[in-house]
């Protein structure tokens, strides 16, 4: 790619094995002006909603319903901000929620997963392949479907209305998910490395937790980054299951924002974008492993 | 240090396979065994069994005075030293050397002193703050060694050590591990695929295939008189020779009317397999012997080795570098020295050996 990289006049004389040649270069460039244009209405049209919606959540509530719309010519204010975080706003608690529930859904599937993950690797198991496709099959199947059994499920043990019964159901559809890509990582890291330990002194689990784990721990966190977002972002479950505003999760809070007479755009606009901040902040801060953990272990031998 | 005692070992997985069908070892206190074999024989099986890393399905293994089986690998005061090193990544070389002594709760100093007399025994001092990824092959085995010398253990098990370093850091390290066992006096349980380390390095080599034991013995005796056709076929570089052949007044006679001294207790007429060294063969312009036409040659400088095609076969033949002959150039083979070791055709065992 070191068109891209190499500026005017350089590109000829190339690094050794790095042949560039001249012809296709000038059909690049023409090209990429194309590309260049192409790839800018992609991406307008691809971000207006999310500009539209961070416009709206920081226009006055007269704007939001100007005709015709005040794209630039607006004046700036917080206010939907501040109304998302006052004691009395229904978003609020809200967020509150959605953080205990992921976290501790996070937690619950990284504690068993993590451990079941390793059993996977490292031990002979009969019909091992079967168990793990058993247990990636219960990923297969869409929330949708098995929220009315759940549903039954819950009532029946009062779980309705709960934060641990979402939290059980979070934890649950992450499990699968963190045992097969700890499973992953885990298969990069030679079994030797544990045996040695054993050798030296330690039992099974202790060469485990002393020489395995500190080798994973980029892994678990890309793992648990992966069930953080699924438990943040999850609706389905959580509008059907919980109904009480204060034990609701914030995509259903947000998602109450709007029905009633009055719907107010600017709150709903700025409970969104600041629901969609973590998640971005921690994609972000993890996007190397989250990448090496899609592909690959991030350890090498 | 003590002895390794293995009693009618076997070992069958739970997929069926069996990787040790009966073996049974002597290793005495102070030796350096080795187990010799192809991929699959058998022999890293049981030296991980001896380790305590596999269970075995039935058998007895003794290290020192005590029955192991059931043992944890922790609990049989053992070494190992892997091939691919072990390493722990995430620790100095130092903090490596030193797990065993922590992990058994030693005082500091005496962590200190082991750690640092096996650093100077294995010139490792420079490298003591540095990670294992940023040595070079050998150095890490060493500190692997290292690692295993410092708690001073029964017995050290190696798990085809040099198997991972290139050539000439292979002979260095060879040496190196020879002069550490003897110099520790160690009980040295040594896995390898490879002849030439194990002709080198042991007191006693194993040659295991297909998860029995083929031969047993001390490497020069293993050597010109191999068990098996098996044994002979892996052991030296080029293998034996081994010509079909009958016997006849006072010789084995293969096709072609190649000549070999035969050795006692053979019936007349009697249909034998001659294991013949490469070094039993001669090459001469003409003259006695059968005519052949050589097909290759490698010139190793000290020696040359001819490939010559006969009609009892491919023969390789062990000439001193002086020797001049070139490819497609019709020669006479004939056998020197002393009687070959003779084995039967169908029960591929030696039936009589000088």
């Amino acid at each position: 790619m070191a068109t891209h990289i190499q500026p005017e006049g350089l590109a000829d004389k190339g690094i050794a094995g790095e042949t560039v040649d001249p012809p296709v270069r000038r059909e690049r460039k023409f090209g990429s002006g194309v590309e260049i244009l192409l790839l800018t209405i992609f991406m307008v049209v691809m971000l207006f909603p999310v500009i539209w919606m961070l416009e709206t959540a920081l226009k006055e509530t007269k704007d939001i319903y100007a005709v015709p719309a005040k794209v630039f010519s607006f004046s700036p204010t917080l206010d939907h901000f501040q109304n998302v975080f006052s004691s009395d706003s229904p978003v609020f608690k809200g967020f509150v929620n959605s953080v205990i529930v992921a976290g501790f859904s996070t937690l619950i599937a990284t504690v068993l997963g993590v451990p079941a993950a390793w059993a996977y690797s490292r031990f002979t198991l009969k019909a091992k392949k079967d168990q793990l496709f058993f247990i990636l099959s219960t990923r297969f199947m869409p929330p949708v479907v098995v929220v009315i059994p759940v549903f039954l499920m819950f009532r029946d043990l009062s779980l309705l209305d709960t934060r641990l019964g979402l939290v059980l159901v979070y934890a649950a559809f992450n499990l699968p998910f963190t045992i097969w890509m700890m499973k992953g990582f885990i298969d990069e890291v030679p079994a030797e490395y544990e045996e040695a330990a054993m050798l030296d002194g330690f039992s099974r689990f202790e060469a485990f937790w002393r020489v395995t784990m500190p080798l994973l721990i980029p892994g678990i966190a890309a793992t648990a980054v992966f069930a953080l977002i699924f438990s943040w972002n999850e609706f389905v479950f959580s509008i059907f299951l919980i109904t009480d505003p204060d034990t609701r999760t914030a995509p259903s809070a947000i998602a109450g924002l709007i029905g009633g007479t009055t719907i107010d755009w600017g709150l709903v606009a700025a409970s969104a974008m600041t629901f969609a901040v973590p998640v971005l902040v921690f994609a972000f801060l993890v996007r190397k492993h989250l990448v090496a953990g899609v592909t690959l272990g991030a350890v090498r031998r | 240090m003590a002895e390794v005692l293995v009693k009618k070992l076997h070992k069958a997985f739970p997929d069926g396979t069996v990787a040790v069908e009966e073996l049974s070892l002597e290793i005495n206190d102070g030796e350096l065994f080795v187990m010799l074999g192809p991929s699959g024989c058998g022999k890293t099986t049981t030296l991980r069994c001896i380790a305590g890393l596999e269970e075995e399905t039935s058998g007895e293994i003794r290290i020192g005075d005590e029955v192991v089986s059931g043992l944890r690998p922790s609990q049989r005061d053992i070494a190992m030293v892997f091939q691919f090193y072990a390493l722990y990544p995430h620790l100095s070389v130092k903090e490596n050397m030193a797990f065993p002594l922590r992990a058994a709760n030693r005082p500091e100093s005496e962590v200190e002193e082991r750690v640092a007399e096996a650093a100077r025994m294995l010139q490792l001092e420079p490298y003591l703050t540095r990670k294992p990824s940023k040595l070079s092959g050998g150095e890490q085995q060493r500190v692997a060694l290292g690692r295993a010398m410092v708690r001073h253990p029964k017995a050290f098990l190696m798990d085809e050590p040099l198997t991972n370093l290139d050539a000439e850091l292979r002979a260095d390290m060879r040496a190196e591990v020879k002069h550490l066992q003897q110099r520790l006096g160690a009980t040295m349980v040594y896995v390898t695929h490879d002849q030439t380390e194990a002709m080198a390095l042991g007191d006693r080599i194993a040659i295991m295939n297909k998860g029995n034991l083929e031969q047993l013995g001390a490497p020069m005796e293993v050597y010109n008189r191999p068990a098996t056709l098996f044994a002979a076929r892996f052991i030296g570089s080029p293998p034996m020779n081994l010509i079909e052949a009958e016997v006849t007044n006072g010789h084995l006679t293969a096709a072609g009317d190649l000549r070999i001294t035969a050795p006692e207790g053979l019936q007349r007429g009697q249909k034998v397999i001659a294991g013949v060294r490469p070094e039993g063969l001669t090459v001469s312009e003409s003259g006695e012997g059968v005519k052949g036409r050589v097909v290759s040659k490698e010139a190793l400088g000290d020696e040359t080795i001819f490939v010559v095609e006969c009609e009892a076969g491919l023969f390789h033949v062990r000439m001193p570098a002086t020797a001049r002959f070139e490819e497609e150039q019709v020669v006479a083979v004939r056998h020197v020295g002393a009687a070959p070791p003779a084995y039967d055709p169908t029960s591929e065992k030696v039936v009589s050996a000088p």
